[in-house]
Order: C-alpha cells, then structure tokens, then sequence
C-alpha cells in the first residue's frame, strides 16, 4: 500500500488537476529527501462483498481490496492508525487488521451481530451495538476481553462517545431512543425519545451538541448533550422526492462548527445544514441509498457510501458539490480514514 | 470469572431487577451494589424516562390475543400447511420488541391469549378481559367473527390480523376495528400496478370455488378497472381431479383461452393454484395467490433492516414470519408506540392517536406505516414475492396520489363509506 504511483498513471481530471500535481510534486521532492510520505486513504466496507476496499486520497482510485469477515458494516481506526476494527456482523466478531500487512491480526469477543461502534478517546475501550441481542458490548482493546455489557432497547445501532469521554450515546432503531451511558460505570444514566428508527449520532467537536438522525422520522433532531433534551429538530423537503424517502442515515460536522452534512439514504442526496442556525442550505445529488459519510482530515472532501449503486461519492466541502463517485464493492456500508 | 465479570453481572442483575421488579433478590443485588459503589444505586435511580423511579410504580400493560382456530380444509397441495401458531407469535414477539423500550419507561406489556374452535370461548374471555379492564385485543378470526366480538366489545380497541375482507375497509364500518393485514383490495391493487409497470395487460383469471377465492376474484376485478388491466378471459376452476398426476393435461386445455398476458389465480387456501404454473397454453406468468404473489409479509423481505426482525422471530419462534404474524406484530407495536409517547392506556385515547397525525411505525418496509383515518386500515407497502426471492413492492414507481403514494394501494378515502375516525 501507499506506493507513491508513477506520474503517468496520474488521470488529471480537471477539478483536481492543479492539486494533484501539487501533491504530485510534493511527493516526489519528500521521496527524493528520503522522506516516506503516507498518502491519506480512505477504508470502505463493502457488506454483501465480504471486503473493504482501499481509496487513494489523491488520486481517489481504488487501489486495493482486501477480504475481510462476513457482512462487514462499522468500521474504524486506532489512535494511531496502526489497526482497522471491523464490524463483521455474520461473523459475530469483530476483526482486528493489521494495517501495515492487511492481515487480520485477532477476533473481538464483540457479541452477537456487531454493527456498528465507537472507540473511546482513551482508546482502550470499544463500545459496541450488539443488533441483534439489544445489547451494548464493552470491549478492552488491549486485553481483548469484555468489560461490560450494557441492556438498551431493541436493535441498538449508533454509537458515539463525547470529545470528553465521559458520556456513551447507543441509538436503538426500534425501541426509538438515545442511550445514555456513564462511561465510568457502564450504567444507563438516561434515555431519550426521539422519532422513529435513529441510526446514527454525532457530537459536536465542543461537546455540548449531540445530533441523532431518525430514518424512519425522517428528522435530525439535536440534543443539548447538558440537559439531554431536544433543541431542535431539523426537517428535509427536495423537491420531486416523497418525504417518506428522505431517510436520515449518516452525520457529519465540520470541526469549525459551520457546517453538518446529513446522508438521506433512498433520497439520494446529502443535505447541507448550517450547524449554526440548523438552515439546510442544499441539498447535494449523490449515488444511491446513501447512508455513511467521513470527511477527509483536512475536511476538504467529504465521501459518502452509496450502497445501492455501489460506490463512494465525493463531495468537495468549499464549493459544496459532487466531484467524482468511485466504484467500490457490492453494498458499501462505512467508512474509516486514515490521514 | 474475573472480578470485573462477576461486578458486571451483579451491576446488570441490579439494574434489571430495579426496572422489572421488587423481588427481594432484587433488593439484595441492590445492596451488594451499594456496597460495591455508593454511585451505582444513585444512576441506578435516575435511569428511568417517565416520571417513575421505583419499580413499585411499574405499570402493566395487558394486551389479548383472540383466535378462532379453523379446521384446514383438504388441499390439493397441500405440502406446506400454516403454522399452527400462525398470527400468535407475531404478537408475542411484538410484545417482547415493546417490553425493551417499556422498561425505560417504566412499562411492562403482557399477552393473555384466548384461542379456540369455538367463537363462544372467545366471547367469553373478551367478556372477562373486558371485566378487568383491558384496553387492547388483537384479534385473529374471518370477518364475521370479529364483527360479532367487535359488536361485544365497544369500548375496546381491536386490532384485525386475521381477516382480508374488503367489506370491512368500505362498507361494514367497525368504529372500534382497527386493521393491521392488507385487505385484499391492497393485494391486488399491489399487484396489478406491477403488472401494468410490466406492460402486462391482458389477464386470465380462474378463480377457486371457495368464498374467499371469489372475492379475491372480485378485488382482482376492481384493480382491473382501477389501473388499466383487461380480464381477456375468465374460468372457474371446478374440477376435482388429482393435479399432482394429471396437471401436464388438464391445465393446458383449461387455460387455452383468447391470449393473455399473465395469468392470475385466485387459490386463498392453495388448492389449485400451484399446479397452473409451467402448465398454462400460452407460457406467461402466473400470479395471485400462488406464483408471483402480493402478501404484507414473507420470510424473503429483508431490506430495510428486516433482516433483523426476521431473525427476532426465527428465534422466536423456530419458523418463518407470515403476513399474519407481522399483522401481529404491527398491532403490538402501535400500541407500544403510542404508550412510548406518553398516552394513557385506554382504547379511545389509542384509537385518537394511532389515527392521528403524530402516530409514526417504522416497520421495516422502506417507509413509516400509518393508519387511514376513514377506515382504519395501516397504510403499508406491498412485497411481491416468490418463495425464494422478493420481486417487487408495491406501490409502483410512477403512481402518484396527492396524499401518500400507499393510498394508491386499497380503498381510498372516497371509495369508503368508513368514517371511524372522528
């Protein structure tokens, strides 16, 4: 992986051609200083494939795909990049990769049918959605033992822990909540109604804003995380969709607070919402039932998984638009970035 | 066991034992953990959403379940009968899916289930229900039937799963009936769209002797003239011979008729119908109750997250989940939807708000489920399946209604005379 490619193979698409070059000749001044420079790449599980595959950031090709455990969904990296976690959700596992080989190195004892998970910032713990036994797993990542489980409701799917660590957000899709957990005692310390089947939540880089999509609600509704009640809650209205198909999936806020981008699945498009006034100013066309997002670290590019047409859009965050959609295996689910 | 296994199992055993119940085991794992930390037993006692911080204050939630079990009638084909406990376990596990949001809330759903031969013992457990104050019966039995324990029981709130019929959702009105199966007009409304989408116009239709075939015959007749499709032929099927020998020569000659472009059968209890396929004059399609077939739910719908409710029930109930155990299951979780938002348990006020415009059901079918307000019927798309694949779901691409495309789907509002909402 990570082989700085010869310039020729280098596809100068226009929007990206002034960038890439300059990527392109940076890369080789740092190699020609003997430097090794990590190209960023881009992690995206593909679940009825039973692989991930690999994104080159500057290139935004596909240059690897690896096989994985079976019907991998949730994915992400250690702190230091060095491991993927994968969810293999039929394998009741979750996997362990090596990034350097692209090995799986070890199994988590995750529960059953992991989804989806959330790597606490101490990055020892991995908390984990248990689909199918309305559990939440606790898992040591060093041990590689359970240290908790946590009894939510019914098909419990997003995760997140706050920027502090001291709280643990689980969404379970069928009971309709927010689970909020102490993460200095695995106990439930709240539960919070939102509307129907959420599957993902977000806290804002401040940590005083938690965002909770509702699928079937078809809402974003956002929590003040200080008294875990409602502020606000966002509705989405694109033209020529029914609102029955605009499913909220994904959430994604930019770190300087100004924008959130929602994945609306079989609507097929990304709204744009300011973070600030909670405003959706646009709404971006992107490949088909999209539902997971991760933005680049430098938050120039946000990546969408489209499953149904099975590929990876890009969305350019400055110029808010679509500047390329990747092929990638069957049924795209998440996405990890490595910088 | 590690210490930290046994502390975690005592933490969870507690908190458990605080939502569900008072037991003196309870109160002992609440010491232990006080013992073991003074600040699980104060997280412990906030964990509750409503207003409720005591299990004492747990309230039940009763819920009946009425069947009028049916002899089977000799099939044909009779190689897959119905489970015997076919509707029944959709409510269980409906009841279960509610009891782990109700324990947040301080709820706990239980299922009394009456089932019987006879309509008097049903009547009499509807009595008694009604006598200790239920609020909520599901109710599996044919039209009739649930017209007379509807009659029984005015002030309770029943949920239909058992029964098909149209003249319910249009012309016999039951103010206190509301109806989580899809009548047969949504049947074959689901599937004559995907017919017309197919450019597949021109049908034979061969009917069963039994009541039900004809009046899946007549719903097949009223989507013909609703979308666009021509019934170039009808037949009634009356032979009596043993297809499993003689189809190869009986239905050929049968179906040899002016061309169609697909044939649909009307077979409710699978008599026939399995022995027209591969057999018919012209090689179309076959249709209806068997071969391509419109149904509110089968073991192959898995989109959507179904995936993981048919596994709920596989290890529910060691089978696959029907269109009556999902009915069931719809009906359960209307009901735990509705206490989730706060509202009292009491027919009138559940009627209100599940035919309400804040009422809201994620059912696994791609869209929220809500009820029609005339008839009382839950508004849900229609899988088209074969028994090994999904095909289709209905409503089509391309059909539009001013209110929701799922209206296209049944009897509308002004094809009803129901008015059951106020």
């Amino acid at each position: 992986m990570n082989n700085p490619r010869p310039l020729t193979h280098v596809r100068l698409a226009s929007p990206l051609k002034t960038s890439l070059i300059r990527t392109a000749l940076a890369t080789a001044t740092l190699l020609a200083s003997g430097l090794v420079l990590a190209t960023p790449l881009a992690y995206v599980s593909n679940e009825k494939d039973d692989s991930l595959s690999v994104i080159d950031l500057d290139s935004l090709e596909v240059i690897n795909t690896i096989e994985v455990g079976q019907r991998p969904r949730g994915i992400t990296f250690n702190k230091d990049y060095s491991l993927l976690y994968i969810c293999a959700s039929d394998d009741d596992t979750v996997q362990v990769l090596d990034v350097a080989s692209n090995r799986v190195v070890a199994n988590l004892p995750s529960g059953e049918d992991p989804e989806q998970f959330a790597l606490h910032p101490d990055g020892d713990r991995l908390y984990i959605s248990n689909e199918d036994s309305a559990l939440v797993t606790v898992v040591d990542t060093h041990t590689h033992e359970v240290s908790g489980q946590i009894d939510v409701g019914v098909e419990p799917e997003g995760m997140g822990v706050s920027p502090d660590g001291k709280l643990v957000v689980n969404t379970s899709e069928t009971t309709s909540m927010l689970h909020w957990i102490d993460a200095s005692t695995n106990q439930l310390i709240h539960n919070t109604k939102v509307d129907q089947r959420p599957r993902h939540v977000e806290f804002s880089k401040d940590g005083k804003q938690l965002w909770a999509s509702a699928e079937i609600g078809g809402t974003v509704s956002v929590i003040d995380v200080a008294s875990k009640e409602e502020i606000h809650k966002i509705r989405f209205n694109i033209r020529g969709v029914h609102p029955d198909k605009v499913q909220p999936v994904g959430v994604k806020l930019t770190s300087d607070g100004r924008y959130a981008f929602v994945a609306l699945g079989p609507a097929n498009h990304v709204a744009v919402v300011d973070a600030k006034t909670y405003e959706v100013l646009d709404y971006l066309l992107v490949g088909r039932r999209v539902w997971h997002m991760a933005l680049t670290p430098d938050e120039k590019y946000l990546l969408t998984t489209n499953g149904i047409s099975g590929d990876v859009s890009v969305v350019d965050v400055a110029r808010q638009k679509v500047i390329k959609s990747i092929k990638v295996g069957r049924y795209p689910w998440g996405l990890a970035i490595k910088p | 066991m590690t210490l930290m296994d046994i502390s975690t199992a005592i933490q969870r055993l507690a908190t458990t034992s605080m939502l569900t119940c008072k037991s003196r085991l309870a109160n002992l794992a609440a010491l232990t953990i006080t013992a073991l930390t003074t600040t699980a037993l104060t997280t412990a006692t906030t964990v509750l959403l409503a207003t409720t911080s005591q299990a004492a204050e747990l309230q039940t939630i009763q819920i009946g379940y009425l069947e009028l079990q049916q002899q089977q009638s000799p099939l044909l084909s009779n190689v897959l009968p119905d489970p015997e406990d076919n509707g029944l376990q959709g409510a269980r596990l409906g009841r279960d899916d509610n009891n782990a949001g109700g324990k947040f809330l301080g709820l706990q759903y239980q299922l009394q289930e009456s089932r019987s031969y006879q309509l008097d013992d049903l009547k009499a457990s509807l009595q008694q229900w009604q006598t200790n104050g239920m609020q909520a019966v599901l109710v599996n039995a044919p039209a009739d039937a649930l017209q007379q324990l509807s009659l029984l029981a005015p002030n309770l709130l029943l949920f239909n799963i058992g029964s098909n019929s149209d003249e319910l959702r249009s012309q016999t009105c039951l103010n206190n009936v509301l109806h989580t199966l899809p009548s047969r007009a949504m049947l074959t409304d689901a599937l004559a769209q995907w017919l017309i989408s197919k450019k597949l116009k021109k049908w034979l239709l061969i009917t069963g002797t039994r009541p039900g075939d004809k009046l899946y015959a007549d719903a097949v007749r009223r989507s013909a003239k609703r979308f666009g499709g021509k019934l170039v032929a009808e037949k009634d099927w009356t032979f009596d011979a043993d297809l499993r020998r003689s189809a190869a020569a009986e239905v050929p000659l049968f179906t040899q008729t002016k061309e169609y472009d697909a044939v649909i059968v009307a077979d409710e209890p699978g008599d026939f119908g399995e022995f027209i396929l591969y057999n018919t004059w012209y090689p179309r399609p076959v249709v209806g109750t068997q071969g391509l077939t419109p149904t509110g739910w089968h073991r192959v719908v898995e989109q959507w997250g179904a995936a993981q409710l048919q596994n709920r029930f596989d290890r529910l109930a060691h089978r696959w989940m029907t269109d009556k155990d999902y009915a069931a299951w719809a009906a359960m979780r209307s009901i735990g939807e509705t206490l989730a938002h706060q509202q009292p348990y009491a027919a009138a006020a559940l009627k209100d708000y599940l035919l309400g415009p804040d009422f809201e059901l994620a059912g696994f079918k791609g869209r929220k489920l809500t009820y029609r307000n005339w008839n009382g019927q839950l508004r849900q798309p229609i899988p088209l399946i074969h028994p090994r694949a999904l095909v289709s779901q209905s409503p089509q691409e391309g059909y539009l209604h001013p209110t929701t495309e799922l209206d296209t789907l049944g009897f509308d509002k002004p094809e009803s005379q129901c008015r059951i909402g106020s």
